[in-house]
């Protein structure tokens, strides 16, 4: 379990980063946190020739709010996201997702971008991007390249991203107060990896849902809206006993669940299912937005 | 009292084999098969041996010339029919990972390198990989030429077990299938091997369980003697019974030393750790419980076909697990009939072995299965049905139908004192009212026998050099402080800290003026190492005495220096004192000063012993049996099937405790293990025998958040047969908990008619059982 050899560079700025993957596209490897990719490299899974570590690029890990836009930097470690009373404020669905991407030590070091190019169709990242209606904001020698997150997850481990591309930042609408949250999994140990998971977002007009936007963690190669799911919440009060039988069943007809791992597709979606219900029910109990176990 | 080396482990100072540098050593890689079963011809090594920093690609046409094969043979089980096994496979791989080609070169980093370069044809064969298909009479063979995959086949009879089910008035039954896992120390396993052609003598440091085990078998291999073989454990970071076996890749790197004349060394990473330690626990086992009219068990009868791998392992042999289930089936319980059938199939996945509690928890998990069943079918508390069967104290001692002797034991004591340890009417009624809640609790009961420090007979009869014996020396330091060498093994159960005690206790001295030394076969006498629980029971029996031998020298010297008698002194906190006052005579530093110093002094012909030796293994008893209950309280989410235990209780009886700190840790790691056991741990396999566990991403460990508390309490009652009359404790809490928890489980199912017959368990499975998903097809 050692890696193959490669050759390591360490860009300064956000310009050299992007003229040095310009220079190796596909052979080369960004490095970020490590929590991925080290082990792909030492299990010989990635093998490239050259890794660019952008650890040393500033600004990259900023997080800040201008006006109704959040942006969190593509090197933003997971524990820094966490802790942020901004993103708390403004995407509290992100700090309540974050408590169940792996362990104290792994969110030290691990980072947004790394957890959104990696695409794992269990991670939490990825589904949250989507449920926010982020935007993901490349960088490349040819500039920024805005990507919508429900554009940019294209399947298992596959995203839109270019192989010159660093992915730089994340812009989220930052939430109103008439936005509400949901997020629940289930992952066989604590920190695991989720075998299913869901994340909801209501926006409420005089007591009924105006809008309404959902995605799952571990059910699907890869996270999208549930659409089906999200028209049956709309125009009526969160978690009424009828909507959440209507949104339970468009569930079950519209997921694809992963195949061919240990788990049945069949368990998946019956997780999901209930995750549905119980994240819907929770959000509409009196303390809203918070964790439900 | 804690132990005197934790400062040193916690600080990271540590020294295990990778922290072991010999002056130009060089790393060795493993080309593993990537087949479960294939022919295979390696066909070129030269682009690998270019490559810079590679010092010589080995295959098995280098290796086969200074090392002969090995096979696992049993002189007492005659029809045990193993496999020959080499350091490196020639042609014929038949496990995905067996080790085929080796690379020596400066760096692991460059070894890999090499790896990828070596060319190999392969030819895959079919394989046979799960262990109902390998069973089968027509089945694909494991190796090339197998008649049959049945590597062993025992039956034993005794009473009339087909009468008492005949006359039976209740006949309860289960199949339980248990999965394939592993040890999984911190530590991986490694080897360090420098062989000095100057000497022709072979130095070796190496993570293992059994310095002089595998001194003699290296020394076997090679064709050396063992007084050019010295075997070195250090610090050993965990092993579990995984590090007490002859492994293909040890003996390989020792041979490529001897090839190079330099030392070599291999540390397993976690991968290889992961595929290549011994499996255990693969087993499908029917079994059947017949209960009379009064409630009284009269047969158990138990078929159980084991996993064994592709061969059964070196030297103690892999079917050692399952034999010791059936020892252990029924062991809490007097019954008279029994019949038991055993069929060990070679398959093609890694070998299964010995690993915590060999055998025990499989055993636990059956008959406490049975017995809640056995009393849910009476209409009665299953406590009540235990207390009824419970083997007497009176009745002790009792030999069992598998001719096991059961002394000692304490059944009625420990479950008494774990029913006031939960508070069992009233934790009852809490379950009600939870479940009335609506939440899916169950408390689950496992009483269990566990046999531990086994005896000559096991090995010896089966002429398998494994020692049960144990030898202590111990010199007088001129400062009056103890140095003693032993031939048990730390292999972080703290057993160092264990003998420490009982020497000072035994001479007269503080812990701390004792030093104890472990795992150099150059340094201590031969024997047994660090397997069966046998550390307090065996060596510190042999330290008891080895200590007071040299206290009586002591005494002697004092009382020639006193004008005295021995008798009218007393030896405490190392100092001489008057047996019967006791006023301060003389400190003990004096009194070996003397000795050693000044002679002159002392009676002509005094000669008095400053280093003494004693060697001792047990005579009666092959086993020393202990016993215990174990109780656990799980809750299940409704909506994921997972299982999540609340509370974990422990009452269990080792004899005399010596050091009760490192006994409840003991305990408690071993419920965490079993726990493991019983909800997470399971080496899976493809249909096509390809590994699927090679990560701890993908081999789930139980972590530290989600482990209940773990309550644990003691009954003592002494092995009648010793002075200390200690036995063992480090097995324990992995033999009941699989069991606990799974009636547990079980227990919360009940009201929903679902039941779990498989461990680990899965959430799937406990959904199936809660009838929210449904029924596996075909099952
Ligand atoms: C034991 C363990 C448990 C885990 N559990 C979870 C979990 O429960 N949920 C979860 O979501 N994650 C989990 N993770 C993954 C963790 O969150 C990783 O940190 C994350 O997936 C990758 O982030 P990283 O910064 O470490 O990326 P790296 O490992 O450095 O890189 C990962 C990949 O992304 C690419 N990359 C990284 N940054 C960029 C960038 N800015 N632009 C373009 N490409 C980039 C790299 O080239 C590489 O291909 C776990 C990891 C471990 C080791």
């Amino acid at each position: 379990m050692k890696p193959p050899r490669f050759d390591y560079l360490r860009p300064q700025t956000l310009a050299e980063a992007v003229e040095l993957l310009d220079r190796h596209g596909g052979d080369a490897a960004i490095l970020a946190g490590g929590q991925s990719l080290m082990p792909m490299l030492n299990l010989r899974v990635a093998q490239p020739a050259v890794l660019i570590d952008i650890n040393a690029v500033p600004e990259l890990d900023r997080i800040g709010r201008s006006g109704d836009r959040l942006s969190i930097g593509g090197r933003a470690r997971h524990n820094d996201v966490f802790r942020s009373a901004e993103v708390a404020q403004a995407a509290p669905l992100l700090t309540v997702a974050l408590e169940h991407v792996a362990h104290e030590a792994i969110r030290n070091r691990g980072t947004l971008g790394g957890s959104l190019a990696l695409a794992d169709p269990a991670a939490e990242l990825p589904a949250c991007m989507v449920c926010l209606d982020a935007e993901i904001v490349t960088a490349s020698v040819k500039g920024e390249r805005r990507i919508p997150a429900g554009a940019f997850f294209q399947g298992l481990y596959t995203t839109t991203l270019e192989p010159n591309e660093i992915l730089a930042r994340v812009d989220v609408p930052a939430a109103g107060t008439d936005w509400r949250f949901g997020f629940d999994e289930v992952a066989r140990r604590r920190g695991d990896f989720a075998m299913a998971g869901v994340a909801v977002a209501v926006r409420e007009e005089s007591k009924a849902v105006a809008e309404c936007r959902i995605s799952l963690l571990g059910v699907e190669m890869s996270p999208r809206r549930m659409e089906a799911v999200e028209m049956c919440l709309l125009d009526a009060p969160l978690g009424t006993a009828a909507n959440i039988v209507a949104a339970q069943s468009a569930l079950r007809d519209t997921l694809e669940p992963i195949e061919g791992s240990e788990i049945p597709p069949e368990y998946r979606i019956q997780i999901a299912h209930e995750l549905l219900a119980r994240v819907i029910r929770a959000m509409a109990a009196p303390v809203s937005g918070k964790r439900t176990h | 009292m804690p132990r005197a080396s934790t400062r040193r482990l916690v600080a990271g100072r540590g020294r295990y084999v990778d922290d072991i540098p010999a002056k130009g050593e060089v790393y060795a890689a493993f080309l593993r098969s990537p087949h479960a079963h294939a022919a295979f011809e390696v066909v070129n090594i030269s682009a690998a041996a270019a490559i810079p920093g590679v010092v010589r690609v080995l295959t098995a046409e280098d290796i086969d010339p200074v090392c002969p094969p090995w096979k696992c043979v049993l002189r007492n089980a005659p029809d045990l029919q193993s496999p020959e096994q080499r350091p490196l496979a020639r042609r014929q791989a038949v496990f995905q990972g067996e080790p085929i080609a080796l690379v020596v070169a400066q760096s692991r980093a460059i070894a890999e390198d090499a790896l990828e370069l070596i060319e190999v044809e392969w030819s895959e064969r079919p394989a046979a990989i799960s262990l109902e298909a390998a069973a089968m009479p027509d089945a694909v063979p494991a190796h090339e030429n197998l008649k049959s995959n049945i590597c062993w086949r025992f039956e034993h009879r005794s009473g009339d077990p087909d009468k008492a089910f005949a006359d039976a008035e209740h006949v309860v039954q289960r199949r339980l299938v248990f999965a394939r896992k592993t040890g999984v120390p911190l530590e991986p396993r490694g080897i360090l091997a420098s062989y000095d052609p100057s000497t022709n003598a072979l130095t070796v440091h190496v993570s293992h369980q059994m310095p002089h085990q595998f001194q003699l078998h290296l020394a076997e291999l090679l064709g050396m003697s063992p007084l050019d073989v010295r075997v070195i454990c250090s610090d050993i970071g965990g092993a579990f019974g995984i590090k007490m076996h002859v492994y293909p890749e040890e003996v390989a790197v020792c041979a490529a030393s001897r090839i190079l004349g330099r030392p070599v060394k291999f540390i397993a990473d976690r991968v290889e750790s992961l595929s290549s330690d011994v499996h255990a626990r693969e087993h499908i086992v029917e079994a059947r419980m017949a209960v009379n009219t009064s409630g009284m068990i009269t047969a158990i009868d138990v078929d159980d076909i084991q996993g064994l791998g592709a061969y059964s392992v070196y030297p103690r042999s892999s079917t050692a697990e399952a034999m010791s289930a059936l020892r252990a089936v029924g062991g809490p319980y007097r019954f008279d009939n029994y019949h038991a059938l055993l069929r060990s199939v070679l398959q093609n996945k890694v070998m299964t072995g010995q690993y915590r509690s060999v055998g025990h928890p499989v055993a636990a998990a059956i008959t406490e299965a049975l017995v809640e069943d056995a009393a849910a079918v009476r209409g009665e508390d299953s406590i009540v049905f235990r207390q009824r069967n419970f083997l007497p104290t009176e009745a002790m001692p009792w030999v069992s139908p598998m001719g096991a002797r059961m002394i000692d034991l304490s059944h009625h004591a420990c479950l008494e004192r774990m029913l006031t340890l939960v508070d069992y009417p009233r934790l009852r009624q809490e379950i009600d009212t939870w479940r009335q809640e609506g939440r899916i609790v169950g408390l689950g009961l496992a009483s269990f026998v566990e046999f531990t420090a086994t005896g000559a007979e096991a090995y010896g009869r089966a002429h398998v050099p494994v020692s049960s014996l144990d030898g202590v020396m111990l010199t007088m330091e001129p400062t009056g402080e103890v140095r003693a060498q032993c031939s048990a093994s730390e292999i972080g159960q703290g057993i160092q800290q264990g003998l420490a005690q009982i020497i000072a206790d035994a001479v007269g001295v503080r812990a701390d003026k004792v030093r104890v030394a472990l795992g150099d076969t150059a340094a201590s006498p031969h024997g047994g190492g660090a397997w069966s629980s046998r550390g307090a029971a065996i060596t510190g029996e042999t330290a008891w005495t080895a200590g007071r031998k040299l206290r009586n020298e002591l005494l002697n010297v004092a009382a020639a220096m006193l004008q005295t008698t021995a008798a009218s002194l007393d030896l405490r906190d190392g100092r001489i004192l008057a047996a019967d006052t006791g006023a301060e005579r003389i400190a003990i530093g004096d009194v070996a000063r003397t000795a050693i110093f000044h002679p002159y002094d002392l009676p002509t012909g005094t000669n008095a012993q400053m280093s003494v030796s004693h060697t001792w293994g047990r005579d009666a008893d092959p086993f020393l049996p202990t016993n215990g209950v174990q109780a656990s309280l799980v809750e299940i989410d409704p909506i994921s099937g997972l299982v999540r235990p609340l509370r974990h209780w422990v009452v269990e009886d080792c004899g005399r405790i010596i050091n009760p700190l490192l006994v409840d840790e003991q305990i408690r790691g071993g419920v965490v293990q079993g726990i493991g056991e019983a909800l997470y741990e399971i080496c899976r396999y493809t249909e096509d025998g390809q590994y699927g566990s090679g990560t701890l991403a993908d081999y789930l460990l139980p972590m530290a958040a989600d482990m209940p508390d773990i309550v644990v309490a003691h009954v003592e009652t002494p092995y009648s047969g010793s002075q200390l009359g200690a036995k063992g404790a480090g097995e324990a809490g992995t033999c009941g908990a699989p069991a606990a928890v799974l009636n547990a489980v079980n227990d919360a199912l009940r009201p929903f008619s679902g039941r779990i017959d498989a461990m680990p368990i899965s959430p799937v499975d406990v959904l199936r059982a809660l009838g929210k998903l449904p029924a596996k097809a075909g099952a």
